[in-house]
């Protein structure tokens, strides 16, 4: 099965899993990002393309099922308003063996910080209100897959 | 004369004060640098989100593309900072 949903509505990481897991895979690997309070952040809005956003992240999804020999894929990117704690995106995979589970799940995540257009904006208690900037070390992560 | 949708994303969507827009290609406009500087040299507000254009990243109907890409026959331009999703 191959899941890839841009949502403005709670991730239910449980449900997720339930209809991921459904077919019995051999291995089963996971990403779940949450939204930090760190610095007093009250809110996390996430910004999207209302098309690109979604092609992109089945463009992944389908570049890791043709990498690794995937039995299921679930790419869950929530966008919108968002408190401390609530899952901002969910990466399910798996294969027979944990290999492929393992490094599958880690490029999904790598690549949709770099390549998926996407945009956080940060508000905190004090009332600042400001643009997350892009980081290096994202670009770098995301380059160790290419070739 | 060809019109081209032109949308901006996060603080760029801010400092131009709109989601976007559509307009003719401008004259002499080839490519989204070219683009990119007409915007810039256009207002106040196209000064402030275009000032350092190495920033900007470029998506042409759809793709995303380095900013020499040719929009001579391009319907959509998305203009917006480098993305900070995951």
């Amino acid at each position: 099965m191959r899941r890839v949903d841009v949502t403005s509505a709670a991730i239910d990481v449980a449900a997720a899993l339930a209809d991921h897991d459904a077919g019995g895979h051999g291995a089963s690997a996971s990403f779940v990002g949450r939204v930090r309070g760190d610095g007093g952040l009250t809110e996390l809005f996430l910004e999207h393309h209302p098309v690109m956003t979604q092609a992109a992240l089945e463009t992944l999804a389908n570049d890791a099922m043709a990498r690794w020999p995937l039995a299921a894929v679930t790419l869950i990117h929530r966008v919108g308003a968002m408190t401390p704690g609530e899952v901002i995106v969910l990466v399910l995979t798996s294969s027979a063996h944990r290999e492929a589970a393992l490094a599958a799940t880690a490029f999904l995540i790598d690549r949709l910080k770099t390549d998926a257009p996407l945009w956080k904006r940060e508000s905190f208690a004090d009332g600042r209100v400001q643009w997350v900037e892009a980081r290096d070390s994202d670009a770098r992560r995301a380059a160790v897959w290419e070739g | 004369m060809a019109e081209l949708e032109i949308s901006y994303f996060a603080w760029v969507r801010e400092a131009m004060g709109q989601s976007g827009e559509i307009l003719p290609l401008p004259p002499g406009v080839a490519d989204v640098s070219a683009l990119i500087a007409w915007l810039a040299a256009r207002d106040e507000r196209g000064a402030a989100a275009f000032a350092r254009p190495e920033r900007i990243r470029v998506a042409v109907d759809g793709e995303m593309v380095s900013a020499n890409r040719s929009i001579v026959a391009a319907r959509e331009v998305a203009l917006f900072p480098p993305v900070t999703g995951g």
